[in-house]
């Protein structure tokens, strides 16, 4: 067995001071259902845990409440223009149609991929990892893991967006000229990109492997 | 933290001997976490804000509508508007072709609280930059682009299929007022949106305008705002203003017109008759006729015409359609039609002129009494009428044109006829003209005249002329020298009286001498008379004086 891990050999970190403990075995048996105490560091106090706590429940929240504003985050306007020529309300589609239209391709290309690929790309990614390492499985590990590498480095690129609109509804204030405002759409994909950067934090990676180990705590 | 008891965690009983390097047991905390299930609120707020800007949406949506056009001209889906009073009330979602490709159609979402536009009577209508002699309209949607104009229906009707209009309304609803009806043969010079006016004041204006279902006249609506409309009684008279109306009369030429743009773009006034009332209001719809001009419009209602035939025997040159028909100097019809009949039984050809009569022009004591009266007291009433000799006349109206009209009068000579009171049209007796009449008594004449020995009286003119030139001739001769001598000897006479009389000639320096002397012998006895009136004794004693 050339890989091991600080489970399997019985070892607790602190995360915080990086002091090792013992794993009490009430605790490595925890997943037989008995309710067991939390666990602190000897040194700074610090809570002790082998894996992040509730981790693939915390996900499944948080995922699910973003899918759930994902929704909204697309049907709604996220922009208000109104100046004399008329007032208009801009959905991020009808944005990017407009900007595919008017010939501006290039643009259109990466508010697409800032605004919904990626956003769909970490729900659909996130809910692949915890649903696999919910039930368990031993397919792919390494490739599940390079897959939330990819996320938590492209997350924060959706939020160009609601950068772009910070911008242009501070800037574009002329009063009865021309006055841009957020629409309600804007929040929820705010809301949609810091939660699925919440689910991935609280995604554990190590949950991906500790499946893969035949001889895992879990498995005793 | 303090109230977190602190304990080593137990690590069971194998596990000291499963510690190669020694470490510390981790410490164990007593009190149950309870935040982890509080991660599950994030997908319940979540869920509930989703959901609330879900129904807030759904609730702001109103009905959708599909509003046919001819054209979707400047309607871009998503983009264009539908407004009311300049207030969004819905968007367009799609435009699309009809299935017949004839118009398209235009898919508008209305907005919550334009809910009630989608009813029956809604009307909808492009908004364009529109050029017309009467102004300029939708100069914004040049800058902001083409937008749908609303005008809210009052029907409780709810109804989600429209057909749009293609011009604006001349009205919406929101304006008060009342909508009349009037009729007319042609539309002349008007159009929707020709101004109406009140005594020279814009009222109202044209609204719509239609063709009868018979085809035979034209249907306006015209609308008059408020306050205006209580003007309009059931007496009101409608006539065409446009144009301009040239009266020459006995009391010289007059033009009339309404405003410029009125003679530009035609209109319609509107008045009550002199000495009337306008009435009670006209309800809603109400129909009045529309007169072509002012003075058409002010006379009084004519009613319905009676179709009367007049058979001719002459020639009706210069008779026209629409020639008059006259009693007495007034209009009481005019020609419809002149037509050639042929009347087998008498093998000649007759002229039936057809006249449409308005019994009502007789007077409304006549038209009421036709009213009443029953046929057969019509009938005794024809036939009276015909006894006492009415029968019509064609005669000429202008001497230079030879313009005929019809006249009808009472020709107490006339031969006495029978008609039939009940044939459709009916039939009335003529005369021949006065003038043809006239034509045949001159032609006798000529004959006459033809008959009289023009040479012979010129012969003996002749003789008789010779005659006195003889005579004249004769006094020129004998008589004339004489009266000269005469002349002459007169002459000499008048000379000699004036040398006597002349001034200086002894006659009259005697009869001056003999006048001085008269005068001293007066002025003598004068001075007698005095002193004898101071001195009367003198007349007995002498001269008094000259002894003292």
């Amino acid at each position: 067995m050339k890989h091991r891990s600080a489970l399997s050999a019985g070892l607790l970190s602190c995360e915080v001071c990086g002091q090792l403990c013992r794993l009490p075995r009430a605790h490595a048996q925890a997943h037989r259902g008995r309710p067991v105490p939390p666990l602190r560091c000897v040194r700074c106090g610090a809570a002790l845990h082998a894996r992040r706590p509730d981790s693939i429940a915390r996900t499944w929240a948080l995922l699910i409440a973003a899918m759930i504003l994902y929704i909204p985050a697309n049907l709604l306007p996220i922009l208000h223009t109104s100046s004399i020529l008329g007032s208009e309300d801009d959905t991020i589609m009808s944005g990017i149609v407009y900007f595919w239209t008017s010939g501006e391709w290039h643009l259109a290309c990466i508010v697409f991929i800032a605004s919904i690929l990626v956003p769909m790309l970490k729900l659909v990614v996130l809910s692949l990892l915890a649903w696999t390492t919910q039930h368990r499985s031993r397919w792919r590990p390494y490739e599940r893991t390079r897959l939330f590498r990819l996320i938590e480095r492209i997350g924060r690129w959706s939020m160009l967006d609601v950068f772009v609109i910070t911008l242009t509804v501070a800037l574009v204030h002329f009063q009865s000229i021309a006055t841009i405002t957020a629409g309600p759409g804007a929040l929820a994909f705010a809301s949609v990109v810091v939660l699925t950067m919440l689910a991935s934090m609280s995604f554990d990676p190590r949950l991906i492997w500790d499946h893969t180990e035949p001889t895992g705590p879990r498995h005793e | 933290m303090s109230n977190d008891e602190r304990e080593p965690a137990k690590a069971g009983a194998g596990a000291p001997e499963h510690d190669p390097l020694g470490l510390p047991d981790p410490l164990l905390q007593t009190t149950r976490r309870w935040l982890p299930s509080l991660v599950w609120l994030v997908p319940v707020i979540a869920a509930l804000v989703g959901l609330s800007l879900v129904a807030h949406e759904i609730l702001q949506r109103g009905p959708v509508i599909t509003i046919t056009f001819n054209t979707a001209e400047g309607i871009e889906p998503g983009k264009t508007k539908v407004k009311y009073k300049d207030v969004n009330i819905g968007d367009v979602k799609s435009v699309s072709l009809s299935r017949d490709l004839s118009h398209v159609q235009v898919k508008v979402e209305l907005t919550k609280e334009a809910e009630r536009f989608a009813v029956a009577d809604t009307r909808f209508w492009v908004v364009r930059p529109r050029v017309a002699l009467s102004g300029v309209s939708g100069l914004n949607t040049l800058l902001s682009g083409t937008y749908l104009g609303a005008d809210a229906g009052k029907s409780s009707d709810s109804q989600t299929d429209f057909v749009g209009l293609e011009t604006p309304p001349a009205v919406t609803g929101d304006q008060k007022g009342h909508q009349y009806r009037l009729h007319s043969d042609t539309m002349g010079s008007i159009d929707i949106g020709s101004p109406i006016y009140f005594r020279r004041i814009q009222v109202g204006q044209v609204v719509s305008a239609s063709l009868d279902d018979d085809g035979n006249g034209v249907t306006l609506g015209a609308f008059i705002n408020a306050p205006y409309d209580r003007f309009v009684g059931v007496n009101s008279r409608f006539w065409h203003a446009s144009g301009v109306d040239l009266k020459v009369d006995s009391s010289g030429i007059k033009l009339n017109t309404q405003s410029l743009a009125t003679v530009l773009l035609g209109g319609i006034a509107f008045q009550t008759p002199l000495g009337e009332t306008a009435g009670a209001p006209a309800p809603d719809n109400t129909s009045f006729p529309l007169a072509d001009d002012e003075s058409e419009a002010m006379k009084v209602p004519d009613g319905a015409p009676i179709p009367v035939v007049f058979n001719f025997d002459q020639s009706l040159r210069g008779l026209t359609v629409g020639a008059e028909l006259d009693f007495r100097g007034i209009e009481i019809g005019q020609v419809q039609s002149i037509g050639l009949d042929y009347d087998k039984a008498s093998h000649a050809f007759k002229m039936p002129v057809t006249v449409l009569l308005y019994p009502n022009r007789f007077g409304a004591t006549f038209a009421a009494h036709m009213h009443q009266a029953s046929p057969a007291e019509h009938a005794a009433l024809l036939n009276s009428l015909i006894k006492r000799g009415m029968r019509a006349q064609l005669r000429t109206g202008n001497f230079l044109t030879g313009q005929l009209y019809i006249a009808l009068d009472y020709f107490p000579h006339a031969a006495p006829v029978k008609i039939d009171p009940n044939k459709v049209p009916l039939e009335l007796p003529t005369v021949p003209n006065t003038l043809d009449q006239l034509q045949t008594q001159v032609a006798d004449i000529a004959k006459k005249l033809d008959a009289i020995p023009f040479d012979q009286i010129g012969n003996n003119l002749n003789l008789t002329l010779k005659n006195a030139n003889a005579l004249f001739k004769q006094l020129d001769t004998q008589v004339a020298p004489e009266a000269k001598d005469t002349l002459d000897a007169a002459k000499q006479t008048f000379n000699a009286a004036q040398q006597t009389l002349q001034q200086g000639s002894p006659l009259q320096t005697n009869v001056q001498q003999a006048l001085q002397q008269l005068n001293q012998t007066l002025q003598s006895l004068n001075a007698l008379a005095e002193y004898l009136e101071r001195h009367p004794e003198s007349l007995l004693r002498g001269n008094q004086g000259d002894q003292q």
